[in-house]
């Protein structure tokens, strides 16, 4: 590879890499993001490129491994280039047809397009399925044009070209007017303004300076800086180097988590190609500027991601936040003014250097501007990553672009800001997603998680499910967070267990007014959040745990029992079998009676009553009605 | 199988080829023990006073790193590894009865490692593949949409 030393050369190569491919040979472009991964698309791509061969197609075909355009969902995803043909799900025995029908004839394949669920009609393109149409996505929408180990795929869609602008047309100050401009606020959960940020971190006395990427995703039910680091890694860099130029740093550094292993190898790949070309490194574009990025592997702590227990992971310590009444812009790693961003954020900086600030202002919220990426997952009919323009309703979210609820379950609540975050019950449906409306439900927007739940979930198992994951992350350094969660956890596990008792709620929320103002970071601030919107939005439910002994979604073990409808039964033996406590009498013809003071609900009846029959039952809050007597038992086949 | 490693001498050998490759690089305490442990499968009692020195710390300091990181093993694990999900979507979408599934049929609990060291069962606070929920990975693979009973079908594919 050949060095870039100028923004014409930067252009020079991009005309090169666009002459030497044809726009109208066919590209069969698969996903190769964790999701489709997961769902088998490593077979497909192997029987994609056997049957090219086979078929004798090698130099007429191009395969591309893309990364993730979000509709995890319906994976494996492949794109037909020209024609923009999307097909989901798409297994190896489909390849063949793929390859005769679509390629060869031009023909589309009908069974591998997106069908509506309600209206019955089909999508041929990407740009027609509802769950991309209802979006606006300048981060993830090329994910699927892009090889993430191919620095010219990135090239020859204008990449780097905001890096030229900033280097080589403009002064540091202008890059952080721009940015400051903009009003990019922090991606990663704080909301806190990116310009503002960089500029006390340039302006801070010290040197060297650090730039950082936090990829430390460690909430539950998110993965968008996952997605964007596997799918578009060449997107952050740019960003980071930008950035640095701005603050003045010549060093950067990259905290991914180890659990995301595509993401570790993509971004390093990345980093190497991108020195290469002479994108990072001395003299970078020949505008004198060097910059160096150092991938450092997070190994597991969800506090990590505060951003002063990220700098001591950085150092190789243990990862525990200290008190911040000095800003880590300020004083961070080794001591060094440090800024830190998140992925998304710093995607988002190549965009504003590239289109100016007042586009970027145009769209969104008054305070909130850009796109924002969700991670729509849970009780959602289209489940994945979903990018809109801050503002946009929970309801378009959930019900234009997710599909709505399946099943045709009720809607009880959206969890969003992860377990720092809250439920947002319905009535809310209609608020709009920007940082500050979120805050004014006592939730946030947090990076970016999205889970909906719908009526058979109980607020008081997530909201102890919540404490419980926080209990096990919290670093025990502060006495509020460490000894307030394990109470909580105390109280919840009562509550939920049938122990409840009259002023548990009010000792809840005591004890989260003492964590919010006591906690010595944000993990132990927000902690509290899902235990007070749960409590502020449905009491009632506390209330029926507490004071009836009532799970109304027939969630907790200790509050539900389970009956074997004695109409429904079909004595199958199955449940009898694998009851692991002997408690389910019956045999053969007769139906099946659970022993109630042997059943230790662990629901294994109920997860192995076939789904034909559906015999067995939960109730809650009532009496289970006597079994029936034995002269009853006696199953008559046929007859029932 | 616990008693043959830990009896075993410790390589120290493929240890020092380890630390050299972070030598003089006072912040890679982490990474030595991350390539510690993906040579050794967990990292021997032997392992960290040696590493200790190196960087020159104490044991104690080395051992609050790798006790304060869910990554790290300080026992021998099995030859396979199940990581249940237990993230927000896994949950609302029944994981508790996938696990109780793997707990039943191995006879262990999270955390634990079947005593012929075929499986280690753990579980993690989200895998990132919610739209999947529930989900499991055993080794590198990942299992979607699970019910207990693709659960024990799974479970039988693996030696």
């Amino acid at each position: 590879m050949a060095r870039v030393n100028s923004p014409k050369e930067l252009e020079g190569l991009r005309q090169q890499i666009l002459s030497e491919r044809d726009p109208n040979k066919p590209c069969i472009a698969i996903c190769a993001g964790i999701g489709c991964l997961a769902c088998g698309a490593a077979k497909v791509v192997t029987v994609f490129k056997q049957e090219v061969e086979k078929q004798g197609l090698k130099l007429d075909v191009d395969i591309k491994e893309t990364g993730c355009p979000g509709f995890c969902e319906r994976g494996p995803i492949v794109v037909i280039y020209p024609e923009e043909i999307c097909y989901l799900q798409v297994q190896p025995e489909d390849v063949p047809e793929i390859i005769s029908q679509t390629i060869k004839e031009k023909k589309v394949i009908d069974r591998l397009l997106y069908i509506d669920p309600t209206t019955g009609e089909k999508s041929t393109y990407e740009s027609e399925i509802p769950f991309y149409k209802n979006q606006h996505r300048l981060l993830i929408g090329q994910n699927i044009k892009i090889d993430p180990r191919s620095i010219d795929d990135y090239i020859a869609l204008g990449g780097y070209k905001a890096l030229a602008k900033a280097l080589c047309a403009m002064t540091p100050e202008q890059v952080m007017e721009e940015v400051d401009k903009a009003n990019l606020r922090g991606r990663g959960g704080g909301g806190f303004p990116a310009g503002a940020k960089w500029k006390t971190t340039r302006d801070a006395p010290g040197e060297p300076k650090y730039v950082i990427v936090n990829a430390d995703e460690g909430d539950p039910g998110a993965f968008m800086d996952r997605s964007l680091l596997e799918g578009n890694p060449h997107s952050v860099i740019e960003g980071l180097v930008i950035g640095a130029y701005a603050i003045g740093s010549h060093e950067g550094f990259v905290y991914v988590r180890q659990e995301y292993p595509l993401a570790v190898e993509n971004i390093n790949i990345a980093i190497k190609q991108a020195g290469e070309y002479g994108l990072l490194g001395k003299n970078i574009l020949g505008s004198g500027f060097d910059f160096v990025i150092d991938v450092h592997r997070g190994a597991g702590a969800f506090v990590s991601g505060e951003s002063s227990a990220l700098m001591t992971a950085i150092e190789g310590r243990v990862g525990e936040p200290r008190p911040k009444y000095i800003r880590t812009a300020v004083s961070g790693v080794w001591d060094k003014p440090s800024n830190l961003n998140n992925v998304e954020t710093w995607a988002n900086v190549p965009l504003i250097i590239d289109r100016g600030a007042d586009w970027f202002r145009s769209i969104g919220t008054e305070g909130s501007k850009g796109t924002k990426i969700f991670s729509l997952v849970g009780k959602v009919n289209n489940t994945g990553l979903v990018e809109v323009p801050m503002g946009v309703t929970l309801r378009s979210i959930i019900y234009d672009i997710g599909g709505g609820i399946p099943g045709g379950k009720k809607f009880k609540a959206v969890q969003t800001g992860g377990p720092s975050g809250g439920m947002i019950p319905e009535q809310y449906l209609d608020a709009s997603v920007d940082f500050d409306e979120l805050t004014k439900l006592d939730s946030m927007m947090g990076s970016g998680g999205m889970i909906v739940m719908d009526e058979d979930t109980c607020v008081v198992d997530v909201a102890r499910y919540f404490i419980d994951f926080l209990c096990d992350e919290s670093c025990g350094k502060c006495v509020p967070c460490r000894e307030g969660l394990k109470h909580m956890r105390e109280i919840l596990n009562d509550i939920v267990g049938g122990r409840g008792k009259q002023g548990d709620i009010e000792l809840l929320e005591g004890l989260s007014r003492v964590m919010k103002k006591a906690s010595l970071c944000a993990l132990g601030q927000t902690a509290p959040n899902p235990v007070l919107t749960t409590i502020n939005y449905f009491r009632d439910e506390y209330e029926a745990h507490i004071e009836e002994k009532r799970c109304p979604a027939l969630v907790c073990k200790e509050l539900i029992s389970y009956h074997i409808d004695p109409d429904k039964c079909k004595a199958c033996m199955i449940c009898g079998r694998e009851c692991p406590v002997s408690a389910i009498s019956g045999g053969k013809g007769l139906i099946h009676i659970i022993d109630q003071e042997k059943c230790t609900r662990c629901g294994t009846c109920f997860d192995v009553c076939p789904t034909r029959f559906r015999a067995v039952k939960k109730i809650s809050g009532e009496p289970v009605p006597a079994p029936v007597p034995e002269a009853e038992r006696v199953l008559v086949r046929g007859n029932k | 199988m616990a008693g043959k490693v830990e009896s075993q001498e410790l390589d120290l050998t493929k240890l020092d080829k380890i630390l050299s490759r972070y030598e003089g690089q006072d912040d890679a305490l982490i990474s030595v023990l991350q390539g510690v442990q993906a040579e050794f499968g967990w990292v021997p009692q032997g392992a960290i006073e040696h590493i200790a020195d190196a960087f020159q710390i104490s044991p104690g300091e080395v051992y609050g790193v790798l006790t304060f990181y869910e990554q790290f093993y300080l026992t021998p694990r099995g030859r396979n590894t199940i990581r249940v999900c237990r993230g927000t979507a896994c949950h609302v979408r029944g994981t508790n009865a996938n696990l109780r599934t793997v707990e039943r049929t191995l006879g262990i609990k999270e955390g634990g490692t079947t005593n012929d060291f075929k499986f280690s069962l753990e579980t993690v606070a989200c895998l990132g593949t919610c739209f999947l929920a529930p989900v499991m990975m055993v080794n590198r693979n990942y299992y979607g949409k699970l019910t207990p009973d693709k659960v024990e079908t799974i479970l039988k594919q693996y030696d």
